[in-house]
């Protein structure tokens, strides 16, 4: 009985999961006649001259927002956890937590006229920094910084919340002893409140990281709106996409899909194995 | 320690107490700045006409007339175009949302209270398939998608987004930790099938869980970019979401080529970036407390 319980997820985890996993692995290895291809998929893929710069942009792009992520939001869960206004901490969380609603092209339009001079509300600052443009602004080498800027704006504020939960399940006696025991609030974070987060930021960093390297609406969108001036190749999802749709080669597309999705399983069983997501109690 | 080293220490303490509030007084100012300008400027920028929104104050307020005039310059581009995507995005979103709850919420219930073969095998599966992005799989899907002639029906992006294991982790931890196994065995020693012990006992017990599924399953389906983009050619299946991309490209100010009868101003595009999300946002304002249980869902235990 219990089986039907589980008959439509396991289809579902089957078709979309497990099947097109497996799909990919195999349009991987083959030719586009069907026979064995070897590793010449990956070589072409990895020979292709758009590769390594796509992965450079990618990378480049995660090491910057998670390392923006992991710092500001451990110190914003921080602060907003020390204020002892209860009003001022809810509103705070509140307006931090907001513009996750616009995830995705949404998030991306807005930024759009966020970086644009001539409209922007921070036209200001982009003048004073020299930027008379929308197309200086996202010239090649602000890219990943523009990204990351995009991606924290929409996504930092659930994690704040989310370690400020965290930072509320850690025990007002601990924090109490170290305060008796003289420990500043700095002390008390670097020695109790982080060490408590650790987890969360461990678990924030891998979804990000896995998330970060699929990159693609961003530049995407951004592409189509400066007449690519961003190329339409500029991240590694994006080159699989041309690979696919531009020159119908669906062996090298599942090639670098196959890949991508290698380092994100790596990352998930890394994380599951260790993490301890498992344990009920 | 003597009495007057102490009070000299609270003394000091005090003092790093208020420098410390003051760095966090302003290192809060800026980021509400950044978080809450755009959102603001956003919502102002609709009530505006394309001259007052590059001339005028950014945060002045607009007419009511301009915001008509932007609302039917929206939903009169390319004859409608707009309503129909918000339509797709509400069909695909809402599609999926029902197999969603109908597939995760059993298996959920089966994974924490019964036994079966392969239980932790898919258990296992479940947990790191969650957490892989979900774009990660986008483009081996459309190829198997490709392989059965399924490009370009909705079932191609409603049944893919109907996989949800993020949905079955959340039930199968709130089943293991919040129901207990001997109120189910009671219950079958009474006679009860294994199915009424499911719909009767269990599921009147979930509501909260299916609430919590459900939200982030429309959150999640209602912004996906990627798969829409990927499985839909044409423009008359777009979700809103891919919509935008058209807009974009009509807007003059970013695509100079585009300058004609068909051409979108800026505050009309503010106005469908407002549009795109408003589902969304709505289920936002109330639901704070959601993804704080969601996420912390069993995962926080040392």
């Amino acid at each position: 009985m219990a089986y039907a319980f589980v008959t439509p997820y396991t289809l579902l985890a089957l078709a979309f999961g497990i099947v097109p996993a497996f799909y990919a692995v195999y349009l991987a290895f083959t030719t586009r006649e069907g026979g064995f291809a070897g590793l010449t998929n990956f070589s072409q893929v990895l020979g292709d001259f758009r590769f390594w710069p796509a992965a450079q942009h990618v990378a480049l792009y995660v090491i910057i927002w998670l390392f923006a992520l992991v710092i500001l939001v451990t110190l914003l869960a921080l602060i907003v956890h020390n204020i002892a206004i209860r009003w001022a901490s809810t509103s705070l969380r509140f307006i931090f937590y907001i513009p996750g609603a616009l995830a995705g092209a949404s998030s991306v339009l807005l930024w759009l006229f966020m970086l644009n001079p001539s409209a922007s509300p921070f036209s200001g600052l982009l003048h004073a920094m020299g930027f008379e443009s929308f197309v200086e602004v996202i010239a090649p080498n602000n890219l990943p910084l523009v990204f990351a800027i995009i991606a924290f704006w929409a996504g930092a504020g659930g994690w704040i919340v989310i370690m400020y939960g965290a930072l509320n399940n850690i025990s007002q006696e601990v924090i109490e002893a170290a305060r008796i025991d003289g420990a500043g609030p700095f002390q008390i974070a670097r020695r109790i409140q982080i060490p408590m987060m650790r987890k969360w930021i461990s678990y924030m960093g891998i979804i990000s990281l896995a998330a970060g390297v699929q990159l693609f609406v961003e530049p995407q969108f951004l592409s189509q709106a400066s007449q690519a001036v961003v190329p339409n190749d500029y991240s590694l999802n994006q080159l699989a996409y041309q690979y696919a749709f531009r020159q119908n080669d669906f062996n090298g597309a599942a090639a670098i899909s196959l890949l991508l999705l290698l380092v994100a399983l790596a990352l998930s069983a890394v994380f599951v194995l260790r993490g301890g997501l498992f344990d009920k109690e | 320690m003597s009495n007057t080293s102490l009070k000299q220490r609270e003394r000091q303490s005090n003092l790093t107490g208020w420098s410390l509030r003051t760095v966090g007084g302003v290192v809060s100012a800026i980021f509400v700045f950044f978080f809450a300008i755009p959102m603001v400027w956003l919502i102002l920028a609709t009530t505006k006409s394309a001259r007052a929104l590059s001339v005028e104050n950014p945060f002045s307020i607009g007419t009511w007339s301009d915001f008509v005039v932007n609302w039917n310059q929206l939903f009169e581009f390319q004859s409608g175009a707009v309503s129909t995507w918000v339509a797709n995005s509400a069909l695909y979103a809402g599609g999926a949302l029902v197999l969603t709850l109908i597939a995760s919420i059993p298996a959920g219930y089966a994974l924490a209270l019964t036994e079966f073969r392969l239980r932790g095998t898919l258990l296992v599966l479940t947990l790191i398939v969650m957490l892989i992005p979900n774009t990660a799989l986008v483009l081996p899907i459309f190829l198997e998608m490709n392989a059965v002639g399924l490009i370009g029906d909705p079932l191609s992006v409603i049944l893919p987004m109907s996989f949800f294991p993020f949905g079955v982790y959340l039930t199968y931890i709130y089943f293991s930790t919040s129901i207990p196994r001997e109120l189910l065995d009671a219950a079958r020693i009474d006679g009860a099938s294994e199915f009424k012990v499911f719909s009767r006992i269990a599921l009147p017990l979930a509501a909260p869980i299916v609430a919590l599924v459900g939200f982030f399953s429309f959150v999640a389906n209602w912004n996906n970019y990627f798969l829409p983009f990927v499985m839909l050619p044409s423009s008359s299946d777009y979700p809103i979401q891919v919509g935008l991309t058209t807009l974009l490209g009509a807007t003059p100010a970013f695509n100079p080529s585009s300058a004609g009868s068909t051409s979108v101003q800026l505050p009309t595009l503010a106005l469908a970036t407002v549009i795109s999300v408003l589902p969304v946002l709505i289920m936002f304002l109330f639901s704070q407390r959601f993804l704080v249980r969601g996420m912390t869902a069993g995962g926080v235990k040392e």
